[in-house]
């Protein structure tokens, strides 16, 4: 990735929720590591996909990002600013140049404004389009832009479909024109035949536009298909990171395979080849991880060494960064997967009971 | 014999003041013992309610009309009484739904839940049900299941959860299970889990089942046949392989093309279906897919289009279906079922929101009610 | 493709293009829930039992038959109340007289405006009150960080003493403090309903803030206070509003009770409907339908307000739209 221009870095991002107790005064018992030291550049014009299951921290991270949620430690620089120790109106004059897109495109519309005052509110705040002329002429062009008619103004974001409504998610982030744009689950609360239109449209607004885009979905093949590079996340932290194509490839991080060979295919000649890797249990909670390596609990590789008790930082093989002290030897079938005790895990945390649950012995294709 | 047979089955609201809308319109299909068979759509397809109307689990209200047959091991399922259904629903037909949570009571036990059902259907009480419990709990792959059977629902994490409800299910060996997106709510490598879990249960008790999913994934690595459904309407019908290596009905080509596949390269364009699924054209009008159809022709309005039966055990009902390699279109044709249309009703998704104030853009049943 | 011919390719355009019919302008939330509220026939039997309230209260004081305050009947000799003599309805009184001789139905439409006051007076300054509380600490708790935290649990435990007390003893409270009078009245009955605009109006801010939508506003760059004034409270309103119709109805019962219990207003002369009520509590025996009247007067109107409030509440549920 060297060499490029790179217009978003993350340092050391960590963001902790404290968990409070208490009836008159709060107490906080301990905290909730969303995200646990991510870095990650995204490159200008790219797109970066982070996928990870629910609970692994991509959501926070993506606000934490943007400021939304303010980070506990670490840096995030954009196009060269330091965003973490910026002032509150700086930052504000910012966020002109990177948007959010959200999930459930009805409740991330006001639902009281029609379309017209959702568009324009952005444009009024940053002082964009100078008169009302102005702004109208930007707003029909961005209309033009995500394919909405002209008619949808005077309209109330109940009174249209899903997709529609994504497009005015889309619309008012475009509005602004920013650079970078993150997309949180853009498609997943959207019919499949929908979603293709939605996937279509952020595609070529990024080539229209020059859009750097990061993309965080649970939707391994969305993501595969819209990203230049992908981070998978583990419990709040990057498990492995590596160009898309590659990653598909070549996945090096057990986590990956794992969820890899657990992506359905439509089919059937690939479902019925292909080997899976069944993970044992739950994602711990993210309150109290796993010691050492996070995803060990879990792993059918763990080793007795080095996995327990030292977490593995992010290291560069082949064009791939990973976090797993044995990436090199499982890739090279030199350590074999092995059977996982479930760890019984509960949305409350307390005791665990190990049992068995079979994982195939040989590593087979993933896709 | 098939061990369901579901025939014409319709299912319709009639509101006052309002058009009578067709939830489900005149769909068949059935299930042998030890098959899986897939109910494929989008949300308001009516793959759910297909499924509520065999179990009889419509909530009964003024205006709810089902007709036509779904039957069971010799009995008509729609014929039955209220008694009889109960008797048959858990014992010989069982259902798992999306949401674990909602599904199980959260002030009960998990124990007492499924020797609810134990006790229910087969008169085991006391000390022999909870053993039996404790069983089926180790047999869906709860570790630890004595003492799991005593915490509460909020305590399993959602894949444990949604093993508990498939434990009740299969509490009875049923022989027939409805699935309705069983993994939807979960992630995706606790949906390789509860698959496999699926898979193994029809495999070891020879149990039939119905599989309603909006994951063309999950059917490609699951189902035998395959029902796709638009608008109420079972489009096509096709064995496995044949439907995603030749899929005949343009909705069910449209679907295929508008899914990233994770075995595709970055960059390679889908091709989405344009319009959105409440574009609808009321069966009597003809097909109601016409709309949003890229290969629409003038039979294609006018009247409802008709069931082909083709070779491989597939039909479909298009007038002008997408082409097989090597076959002159109309050769593979075995039979043709004129369609039948009813007057005056509208599908579910083409019925605007209430108050129907600016027709056609009020808000549909929402596309986000299945993600 | 194939050519469509002109009928049928209207027809399928025509279904292709539903969504894109062009109207003049959209349907806001509002103007949606008013519609609903027009067809559920709850809504209208409260809103017609209020339009005829309202009505009487403004404009039948003007054509009331007898002055309220004339004690015309022990003028005429007619009212005897050490002999037990009220009498009942008449052809020129058509509730009769009351035990000072007034024509009870004069005293009931003049007192339907008193008690109409006294129901909007009250509820308003409680709402006023309250929603002020609560929209501060909403606004504070939602969007203000740690110290907006700090301001809202400042004046939660506030409103939360207010809570603890029993809302008559409260009522009783104030009034004493006071001393009695028709605004004393309106002040205890208002203060009693002011936690419970507040803790209304907070929590839906608060649940409002944690939405999506506040999170794209805060990233389109809208400043706080914006997008509480703008955002937040506007989407947090429909609660409260449907709480104050309600409270308009428990507002003119509260009223009654303390009337009854003689904090009310103590001059008899102006009519209110706790009041007449308190008053007739004395001749229950002799003439209970003294107490009819202004009983009955209230259960309707408070029914009223109700109807119309649950009827408001279900227009405006989110949940229930479809």
């Amino acid at each position: 990735m060297t060499g490029e221009d790179i217009l978003v870095e993350v340092r050391d991002l960590k963001v902790h929720f404290p968990i409070k107790r208490g009836v008159l005064f709060d107490r906080t018992v301990g905290h909730v590591k969303a995200v646990d030291g991510v870095d990650l550049r995204i490159a200008r014009g790219r797109t970066y996909g982070l996928v990870g299951e629910s609970g692994c921290g991509k959501s926070t991270l993506g606000r934490a990002l943007l400021q939304l949620n303010p980070p506990t430690s670490g840096e995030v620089s954009f196009d060269g600013v330091e965003l973490t120790t910026l002032a509150p109106g700086k930052l504000r004059t910012m966020r002109r140049r990177m948007q959010m897109i959200f999930q459930d495109p009805m409740s991330s519309l006001d639902p009281r404004q029609n379309v017209e005052s959702i568009l324009t509110e952005g444009l009024q705040t940053h002082g964009i389009g100078g008169d009302r002329d102005g702004r109208r002429k930007i707003i029909a062009e961005t209309l033009d832009k995500v394919g909405l008619p002209r008619w949808a103004l005077s309209r109330y974001p109940h009174e249209f479909s899903g997709g529609q409504r994504q497009r005015i998610g889309i619309a008012r982030a475009l509005v602004l024109g920013p650079e970078l744009i993150v997309a949180d689950e853009p498609v997943s609360a959207l019919d499949v035949s929908i979603q293709a239109q939605v996937v279509n449209l952020l595609d070529e607004l990024q080539d229209d536009l020059g859009l750097t885009y990061l993309v965080i979905a649970h939707d391994l093949a969305v993501v595969r298909h819209i990203s230049d590079t992908v981070g998978v996340m583990y419990l709040g932290a990057l498990v492995e990171e590596a160009p898309s194509d590659r990653l598909y490839t070549e996945p090096l991080h057990p986590y990956t395979r794992a969820l890899m060979s657990a992506v359905p295919v439509p089919d059937p000649d690939v479902e019925d080849r292909r080997e899976r890797i069944l993970l044992a249990g739950d994602l711990p909670s993210p309150a109290n991880p796993p010691s050492g390596c996070r995803f060990h609990t879990r792993c059918p590789w763990a080793q007795p060494t080095r996995c327990a008790d030292e977490r593995p930082e992010l290291r560069e093989i082949g064009g791939s960064r990973v976090a797993c002290h044995w990436a090199e030897q499982i890739a090279s079938g030199e350590l074999r997967p092995h059977k996982v005790g479930v760890e019984i895990v509960r949305p409350a945390g307390e005791g665990e009971e190990p049992s068995v649950v079979s994982a195939p012995n040989e590593p087979g294709s993933f896709v | 014999m098939a061990l369901l047979d579901v025939e014409d089955l319709s299912v319709s609201f009639a509101r006052r003041g309002q058009r009578t809308v067709r939830a489900v319109d005149g769909v068949s299909f059935s299930v042998d013992a030890g098959e899986v068979v897939g109910l494929v759509g989008e949300s308001g397809c009516g793959k759910s309610v297909t499924s509520l109307a065999i179990m009889g689990l419509l909530p009964k209200q003024p205006g709810l009309q089902v007709s036509g047959k779904a039957v069971f091991d010799g009995t008509d399922l729609l014929q039955l009484d209220d008694r009889s259904r109960r008797d048959i629903r858990g014992r010989d037909i069982a259902m798992i739904f999306q949401d674990p949570l909602s599904s199980l009571n959260p002030v009960v036990p998990i124990g007492i839940q499924v020797t609810e059902v134990l006790t229910r259907h087969r008169g085991m009480r006391g000390e022999a049900a909870a053993k039996e419990a404790a069983q089926l709990l180790d047999r869906v792959g709860i570790p630890d299941p004595k003492r799991r059977l005593k915490e509460y629902p909020h305590q399993l994490s959602g894949g444990m959860r949604q093993r508990a409800l498939i434990a009740m299910a299969v509490a009875c060996q049923p022989r027939l299970l409805i699935a309705d997106e069983p993994t939807t709510a979960l992630d995706v490598t606790i949906q390789a889990q509860i698959l496999e879990l699926l898979k193994e249960l029809v495999r070891d008790s020879d149990t039939a089942l119905v599989m309603i999913t909006h994951d063309l994934g999950v059917v490609a690595g699951m189902c035998d046949t395959i029902n796709v459904l638009y608008g109420g309407r079972v489009v096509e019908t096709a064995r496995r392989r044949p439907l995603f290596r030749q899929p005949r009905h343009p909705y069910t080509v449209g679907l295929l093309g508008s899914v990233p596949r994770l075995d595709a390269g970055r960059g390679e364009r889908l091709n989405p279906i344009p319009g959105s699924v409440r574009d609808l054209l009321p069966w009597p009008d003809g097909c109601a897919f016409a709309p949003r159809c890229t290969r629409r022709v003038d039979a294609c309005v006018g009247e409802p289009p008709e069931l082909v039966l083709a070779h491989d055990a597939r039909s479909y009902r298009c007038v002008n279906p997408a082409p097989v390699p090597g076959l002159t279109p109309g050769e593979e044709v075995r039979e043709v079922v004129p369609g039948q249309a009813t007057p005056g009703s509208v599908p579910a998704q083409a019925v605007p929101d209430d108050p129907p104030a600016v027709p056609g853009l009020a808000a549909a049943p929402s596309e986000e009610e299945t993600p | 493709m194939t050519i469509i011919s002109g009928k049928k390719r209207e027809k399928i355009d025509r279904l292709a293009e539903l969504a894109a019919r062009e109207e003049e302008r959209g349907v806001s939330l509002w103007q949606d829930a008013f519609r609903r509220l027009r067809r559920n026939p709850a809504a209208i039997v409260g809103a017609v039992i209020l339009a005829i309230f309202v009505l009487v209260a403004v404009v039948g004081p003007f054509f009331v038959p007898y002055g309220p305050t004339d004690t015309m009947g022990i003028r005429e000799g007619v009212v005897k109340v050490g002999q037990g003599l009220i009498p009942g309805h008449s052809a020129e009184h058509w509730l009769g007289y009351d035990h000072q001789g007034r024509d009870v139905f004069s005293r009931m439409i003049v007192g339907a405006r008193q008690t109409l006051l006294v129901g909007v007076v009250a509820t308003l300054i409680g709402l006023a009150v309250g929603a002020f509380i609560g929209g501060v600490a909403g606004a504070a708790a939602g969007l203000g960080g740690r110290w907006g935290r700090w301001v809202d649990t400042v004046l939660m435990r506030f409103i939360d003493m207010l809570l603890a007390m029993p809302s008559l003893l409260l009522a009783v409270s104030i009034a004493a403090l006071l001393g009695p009078s028709l605004t004393t009245v309106m002040i205890a009955v208002g203060m009693v309903s002011v936690p419970v605009f507040a803790r209304l109006l907070r929590g839906s801010m608060i649940a409002q803030s944690n939405s999506d939508y506040v999170l794209a506003a805060t990233s389109l760059g809208v400043r706080k206070s914006k997008i509480a004034l703008a955002h937040v409270l506007p989407n947090s309103l429909a609660p409260v509003i449907v709480q104050a119709t309600l409270t308009l109805a428990t507002a003119i019962i509260e009223a009654a009770a303390l009337s009854f219990l003689g904090l009310g207003n103590p001059d008899s002369a102006t009519p209110e409907w706790g009041v007449m009520l308190a008053d007739a509590q004395q001749w229950l025996g002799i003439r209970p339908a003294l107490a009819i009247y202004p009983a009955v007067a209230i259960i309707i109107t408070a029914l009223g307000f109700t109807l119309l409030g649950e009827a408001m509440r279900e227009a405006l549920d989110p949940k229930l739209r479809k």
